[in-house]
């Protein structure tokens, strides 16, 4: 054992050990503590809960979706009466279409990215490099801070009037620009244009941090090729979010002017909408599609690269060997993220672009099917003669895993443009990216709670329940969603409040219920995830420093870490994939344990061949 | 207890498969009657069912690849695992490969898409002599057609004839439309001609296709246009030519016969 190793003992009294070089820190009070905190651990606890509110919110409105779908204008069981008295408790068109618009909103900018980049960037970040904290404190508060307002004009716009945005979660102009176009289109698609801009600054404060922070603060030894690959991803996706938030911003801002001030980026002249007077013009509607999507695209991979890191860290941990291809790993990372903004115009095959950019974007996108694949063989590779503990989180990564491969190989087929314009707009889309980004990012993100909680909050959480909820999910999300790829094929359109009114899309709904079953099975196994999350924090087992037997560097500060996190300044001395190495009898070796000289070469990624 | 994750896991991948196997006899599956009814269609099958067999050979090998290795390596049987970073001769051929085949994949459906969407490709008399105008609309079709024997001009007519939500065509011929929209985005979706379109507010876009049996097929607006969409429904019907003539002769008597017969003798 090296001496640098802490030893023991501080486990036990790390609660008055920590903050030994910060006693300044001691007199905080609870509000700067707990509420405006500029600790990186607790606001990513605070995006934590808020995310995982807001997941339940917005699979409530899922289940909204799917009740219209499996049972079109029945009564709605135990809330119909209360929201929709005027339809007899039934929910009405326009209702419909801000349930699937703001389910959208409320999953992509109120869950995914933020739990990811939000929740696990600030938690993991100076943790896992070996730093104190965020460059910015401060602005990591506000980060946080700033998706208040922003939920608070989401969920505050189904209360005025006209409800809430009803234009998609893609906000198509001319829909979205012209208040007549429909009810949802007045104040509600304001407030939905505001709250994506604050939801831009709190992405915008993070990324900048996290890159200064992944920049500058590492511990010494901790090399480029020595970090995680969680922190690649984070370092990745923020730079995409650096590069790609501005555009979406401005398209924002563009949008809203038009609605407001009456400037026409987006509508162009003579359009007569819903009998009002025709339009003034000059605006070109294909616009805002191409500047939505060149933020949107790449969001897609901020919501799925951050998953892709940390699944590869607990398969790695939990195969007991060292992660297969680190470097081929970090280079499809990149390659996903600089690809990912030349492919926006596949969103936008049938939109009347230039068939040739369809051909380019057909090409670009099929490329970065590829280093996707390379990732999906590496993880197999890193499997592959592993010593497998099928812990809670190695469960989610392998489902990770799984269902990324689908989600990837059903890409390819909207990718061939000829194909597409076929399922284009069908229930085919839906089915792709809820395998990319429920059944792939959602469930690394399951394996991450249940992996990063000891660090978080010094306890365990129920391996076994933890067991069941996988089970169940897997279960629920796989009817949910598989059979949305046959619906596509049989020509389902997305966001058809009543697709039975077309007489070859009836012999459908049995099929319908069965994915509306199966979506309230995988809805209500989420409580057994809150429910052992809650209890855990409360009465979880206590565990150590590091309970996994793991090597990154966030397992040799405390459960949880003090103020500063590390009581002992880690010097990092290897890559964090070290399992089942030969120069040591345990089968994990940590990235700050001192080796004798002789074993140094061990580092593999010192002397690549 | 640890081969129940290799069954657990081999029976969600053989159910994903099974699932696609029965789908067609279910009636998952493209749109009845069977197969597409336009020859452009039956070449996105094609594409589709290519797609469909690679996608299917690669889906079944990673599946087969995670059962061995859940059951190979997660039996518990507690030994130390492999040291080893990777293999780069690995990386190379899981690069490669999968980089030819999504090649091969994107340059074989040029065509079919040039064949689609590119005008100068299009069929030059259908294109020379549209069939009809389409605007969509909140929440229906509009639709316009020159008068028998003329062609369609860009700005409506005095003979023009006027339907909504019921776009008749020849039947064993390209079909050329003009797409506009009034308002706001709408898709113009055949599902069983496997054509899709958006209609754009502010363009005209040209749309052909080729339904190739006589009957009627619905028109679907797939792009989402407000609170009516669902209900933004049209009907395609393919006609025999003669059929077609007779229907915009009657189109032509209903619209402009107000029983004083000189108005008609005039027109003529």
């Amino acid at each position: 054992m090296s001496t640098l190793n802490p030893a023991d003992h501080l486990i036990t009294t790390h609660d008055h050990e920590t903050g030994h070089a910060h006693a300044a820190h001691h007199e905080i009070g609870f509000v700067k503590k707990y509420v405006f905190s500029t600790d990186h651990k607790i606001i990513g606890i605070q995006f934590l809960f808020t995310t995982l509110l807001m997941l339940l919110l917005g699979g409530t409105l899922a289940l909204g979706v799917r009740w219209q779908l499996a049972f079109p204008w029945r009564e709605m069981p135990v809330v119909g009466k209360l929201l929709f008295s005027a339809q007899g408790g039934a929910i009405s068109p326009e209702f419909y279409t801000m349930l699937f618009t703001m389910h959208a909103t409320v999953m992509i900018f109120l869950v995914i990215i933020p739990i990811l980049a939000g929740a696990f960037g600030n938690f993991l970040i100076p943790l896992q490099i070996g730093a104190d904290d965020m460059a910015f404190p401060t602005l990591n508060m506000l980060s946080y801070w700033f998706m208040w307002p922003a939920m608070a004009f989401f969920l505050g716009s189904f209360f005025v009037e006209g409800g809430a945005a009803a234009a998609g979660w893609t906000s198509y102009a001319t829909l979205s620009a012209n208040p007549p176009a429909a009810p949802g289109s007045g104040l509600g698609q304001t407030m939905w244009l505001m709250g994506v801009t604050f939801v831009g600054f709190s992405s915008m404060l993070g990324s900048v941090n996290y890159m200064t922070t992944i920049i500058n603060m590492r511990a010494p030894g901790m090399t480029l090729f020595r970090m995680p690959m969680t922190i690649w991803a984070m370092f990745i996706t923020a730079i995409l979010q650096a590069f790609a938030l501005p555009v979406l911003t401005a398209a924002g801002f563009m949008l809203l002017f038009e609605r407001t001030l009456g400037m026409s980026f987006f509508t162009p002249g003579g359009l007569v909408i819903n009998n009002t007077a025709p339009t003034v013009g000059g605006g070109q509607a294909l616009l805002w599609q191409h500047l939505f999507w060149f933020y949107s695209h790449p969001a897609v991979y901020i919501m799925i690269l951050p998953a892709m890191g940390m699944v590869s860290d607990m398969i790695s941990c939990f195969s007991r060997k060292p992660l297969f291809g680190y470097r081929p790993m970090v280079y499809s990372i990149a390659a996903i993220a600089g690809l990912g903004f030349i492919v926006w115009g596949h969103h936008m095959f049938t939109s009347g672009m230039n068939p040739a950019l369809g051909m380019t974007f057909m090409v670009s996108t099929m490329m970065i099917a590829l280093p996707s694949a390379v990732k999906t063989f590496n993880w197999l590779g890193t499997l592959w003669g592993g010593n497998l503990q099928f812990t809670v989180p190695l469960l989610n990564s392998i489902g990770f895993v799984s269902m990324f491969v689908v989600g990837g190989l059903s890409g390819i087929f909207m990718a061939a443009v000829p194909v597409d314009i076929h399922i284009h707009d069908t229930y085919y889309i839906v089915a792709h990216f809820h395998y990319v980004l429920f059944g792939a990012t959602v469930f690394g993100v399951f394996g991450a709670i249940h992996f990063w909680f000891p660090k978080m909050f010094g306890r365990m959480m129920s391996e076994s329940v933890g067991k069941v909820h996988f089970i169940l999910s897997f279960i629920g999300f796989n009817c949910t969603f598989f059979p949305m790829h046959m619906l596509g094929v049989a020509g389902f359109p997305r966001r058809l409040a009543d697709p039975y009114n077309y007489q070859y899309l009836e012999h459908l709904l049995p099929l319908n219920r069965f994915i509306t079953y199966s979506a309230l099975l995988m809805g209500f196994a989420q409580f057994l995830l809150i429910g052992n999350f809650l209890y855990s924090i409360f009465k979880g087992k206590k565990v150590g420093r590091n309970p996994w037997n793991a090597n990154g560097l966030e397992w040799t500060a405390p459960s949880p870490p003090g103020h500063g996190n590390f009581d002992i300044l880690p010097i990092v001395y290897r890559g964090p994939y070290e399992y089942a190495s030969p120069l040591v009898e345990e089968d994990f070796l940590p990235q700050t344990r001192f080796l004798p000289n002789e074993d140094r070469h061990a580092d593999p990624y010192a002397n690549p061949h | 207890m640890n081969r129940f994750w290799f069954f657990f896991f081999s029976f969600a991948g053989v159910a994903a498969v099974a699932s696609f196997a029965v789908a067609p006899s279910m009636g998952w599956w493209f749109p009845a009657p069977g197969p597409s009814l336009s020859p452009l269609g039956a070449q996105i099958d094609d594409l589709f069912y290519m797609i469909l067999v690679i996608t299917g050979v690669t889906f079944i090998g990673v599946m087969i690849a995670l059962g061995y290795i859940l059951w190979k390596f997660g039996s518990g049987r507690g030994e130390r695992s492999t040291f080893t970073h990777g293999s780069h001769t690995l990386e190379v051929i899981w690069s490669i490969i999968p980089a030819g085949v999504l090649l091969f994949i994107a340059l074989y459906q040029m065509d079919v898409w040039a064949r689609f969407r590119v005008k100068s490709m299009f069929d030059q008399q259908a294109i020379a002599h549209p069939v009809a105008e389409v605007t969509a609309r909140q929440f229906e079709w509009r639709i316009r057609y020159p008068a028998p024997g003329k062609t369609l001009q860009d700005t409506p007519q005095f003979d023009d004839l006027y339907t909504v939500n019921d776009l008749h065509v020849p039947v064993g011929k390209p079909a050329v439309i003009r797409l506009k929209s009034e308002d706001v985005l709408h898709s113009f979706y055949l599902p069983h001609l496997r054509i899709k379109q958006d209609a754009v507010p502010g363009l005209v876009i040209p749309v052909w296709f080729q339904c190739d049996k006589v009957g009627e097929f619905p028109l679907v607006c797939a792009e989402l246009c407000g609170w009516g969409h669902y209900k933004m429904k049209g009907q395609l019907s393919a006609q025999r030519e003669a059929d077609f003539a007779k229907y915009l002769e009657e189109l032509s008597t209903s619209q402009f016969d107000d029983g004083v017969p000189i108005a008609k003798a005039e027109e003529k």
